[in-house]
């Protein structure tokens, strides 16, 4: 038997050195890939694990990012409050619509999804005085990082990086945090019943499990952790803007999901990654990129229903399988 | 859309009133003739169509097109519409035959999702073949006047579209009822295995369904462009506008979503009119409503 390969650190050590690369450009892409993986790993969280099929998951997207941003930009607070706090008020709202929408099965569950998503949507694009209407908030402060610059006097590895490329940093530390804490819930006996759940939600029941609680217990920390996506994507993107809760982000993020591989706990990421690698690669040539994208639904629904996870999964069994019969 | 008064003048008179609930039912019956053929292929192939939104869009883009190619005679206009409604239609039974029919019996997921592709290959087609550049078409020539009802100015084409919106329904309630094409279609709605089991082609009949809900989305399309701007983008606005029409009538239900289509028009003329900061949140909390009460909406029936 052959050790694990230790790939979550490997590319998260790999990351740190995204910056030093040379174009600012890569570090941009980093973490921009960074948030949506997390974004499409909390999603997973009740698609893949739970078997829920939302349609609205931006609106917890953009409730994290209004809520930090409004915190940071209008009352000065710390990021150190306001991103916890992006992921509580998300969390709570997903407590809220999630205990209604447990009670659906399959296309009214979807359908409830989406119209509280849209209602998160309408309020962001009305309610001038706080979110700025249609207009968003643009100029969304960056964290303060006076501390690190303090610290680099120090640790002279630290210094000499732009505000942007520390906020990168950060984003790295955060959403590794929270990936991984992602991955404890999923391995653990909750995770486990999730899947139970999924899998056959009669049985589970015959067996004495609440299996409403099990699942608005999956909402509440898949919104939750998308909030905290959101808090940091305000920021990233020096703005929060109302299409951030409209419905085709909640697609969009579906489909990174899907391309990724919803059986695999990093195939979301994975499927971010790549998203947005491809956007780059063919925004340059065409400002068609909803046409590839289309197409490339398509061949994965049709061809590799398993994404891209799948399809290496497959790939390594038939290998292994080469090699024993040899 | 009536202009909006300043709150402070704001008397809403008998006539004002009766112009407003006019032009909500302008748009529901736009609203029903779209939101009909995303019920009907609920109903019977239990998919939700994300892309019955973009073929409402291409039915305008067509109607423009086949306008431009004919001019503008008397009758262009009409020929134009129907032409894109069966253009439409093409593509949706094209659409359906050779790629959609192959994901029968595999998740839900994937024929949303399969559906959502075709929102952006078809959305982007059209911006590829008519540019971002919006177009508006001039109403038909017979019908470019306006009546003068109870103190209100309304345009002949609306008392058209009014007067169109009931006809369609009640020839479609119809052909559901009394022909063989209708009794099949509403015992696929309630039971395709058997249906399937008894000889009939199945397959034909969801092509069939497919083919006239892109019709009927098409004509939607094609009969507002004297109304609204053609965009790209109208699209994915219109989809969940007829969305929450099925949703609050009931999903899959003929009439409910004639009444869901009613409720829709009236909530947004006057919520725009009394809070118009509220209207598209109150139309969004009304399907939250409905579905927290009674999912299965007002005129559906609960799906085993």
């Amino acid at each position: 038997m052959s050790k694990r390969i230790p790939w979550f650190w490997l590319v998260f050590v790999a990351a740190l050195f995204v910056p030093t690369l040379g174009p600012r450009y890569y570090t941009f892409l980093a973490n921009d890939v960074l948030i949506w993986a997390l974004f499409a790993t909390s999603l997973n969280l009740l698609v893949g694990y739970t078997g829920l099929v939302s349609f609205g998951h931006a609106a917890y997207f953009g409730i994290g990012a209004y809520t930090t941003g409004i915190l940071m930009k209008k009352t000065g607070l710390s990021f150190l409050l306001a991103f916890p706090l992006g992921g509580l008020l998300a969390a709570a709202f997903a407590l809220v619509f999630g205990f209604f929408c447990v009670r659906l099965t399959r296309i009214y569950f979807a359908m409830l999804t989406l119209a509280f998503a849209q209602i998160v949507w309408a309020v962001c694009l009305k309610w001038n005085e706080v979110t700025g209407g249609e207009q968003g908030m643009p100029e969304i402060p960056y964290p303060d990082f006076g501390w690190i610059d303090r610290l680099a006097a120090f640790v002279p590895v630290l210094g000499g990086y732009r505000t942007a490329e520390q906020f990168y940093f950060l984003t790295l530390v955060l959403v590794a945090a929270c990936l991984l804490i992602l991955r404890r819930i999923v391995g653990s006996p909750f995770g486990r019943m999730l899947a139970t759940i999924r899998e056959n939600p009669e049985r589970a029941e015959f067996i004495g499990v609440n299996v409403r609680r099990y699942e608005l217990a999956a909402f509440v920390l898949s919104g939750g952790f998308a909030g905290l996506a959101g808090a940091l994507f305000g920021i990233f993107n020096r703005g929060v803007f109302p299409d951030f809760a409209y419905w085709t982000k909640s697609s969009e993020v579906l489909i990174m999901t899907l391309l990724g591989g919803m059986g695999a706990f990093f195939g979301p990421a994975l499927g971010a990654a790549v998203l947005i690698w491809l956007n780059q690669q063919i925004v340059s040539y065409t400002e068609y990129w909803p046409l590839v994208l289309g197409t490339i639904l398509v061949v994965l629904l049709f061809v590799f229903p398993g994404g891209i996870a799948g399809a290496f999964a497959l790939l390594l069994r038939r290998n292994r399988r080469g090699v024993a019969r040899a | 859309m009536a202009a909006h008064p300043s709150p402070h003048l704001f008397v809403p008179d008998l006539s004002f009133i009766f112009a407003q609930s006019l032009s909500g039912l302008t748009a529901a019956m736009f609203l029903f003739l779209i939101a009909s053929g995303l019920s009907l292929i609920f109903g019977v192939l239990r998919v939700l169509n994300f892309a019955h939104g973009t073929f409402y869009m291409l039915g305008a883009y067509s109607a423009y097109q086949i306008v431009q190619w004919l001019g503008t005679g008397p009758v262009s206009f009409w020929v134009s519409a129907l032409g894109a409604a069966l253009a439409v239609a093409l593509l949706g039974g094209l659409v359906e035959r050779f790629l959609f029919q192959r994901l029968y019996g595999k998740e839900e997921l994937y024929q949303l999702l399969f559906t959502y592709a075709l929102v952006l290959i078809l959305g982007d087609a059209a911006k590829l073949i008519w540019g971002t550049q919006q177009k508006s078409l001039s109403r038909p020539p017979g019908l470019s006047g306006a009546v003068s009802l109870l103190g209100a100015t309304i345009p002949y084409y609306n008392l058209f579209i009014i007067l169109l919106g009931p006809a369609i329904a009640l020839g479609f309630w119809f052909a559901l009822q009394r022909t063989r094409a209708g009794r099949l279609i509403r015992a696929a709605a309630l039971d395709r295995e058997t249906l399937g089991a008894l000889g009939v082609n199945v397959n034909a009949l969801y092509t069939g369904v497919f083919v006239l809900a892109s019709f009927l989305g098409g004509l939607g399309g094609a009969l507002i462009t004297p109304m609204r701007a053609i965009v790209p983008g109208m699209d994915t606005d219109v989809i969940v506008e007829a969305f929450v029409v099925v949703v609050i009538g009931g999903l899959g239900s003929f009439w409910g979503t004639f009444l869901g289509a009613l409720i829709y028009g009236q909530v947004l003329s006057f919520g725009i009119l009394f809070f118009p900061r509220f209207s598209i949140f109150s139309i969004f909390a009304l399907m939250a409503a409905v579905l927290i009460i009674r999912p299965w909406g007002l005129l559906g029936r609960p799906l085993r």
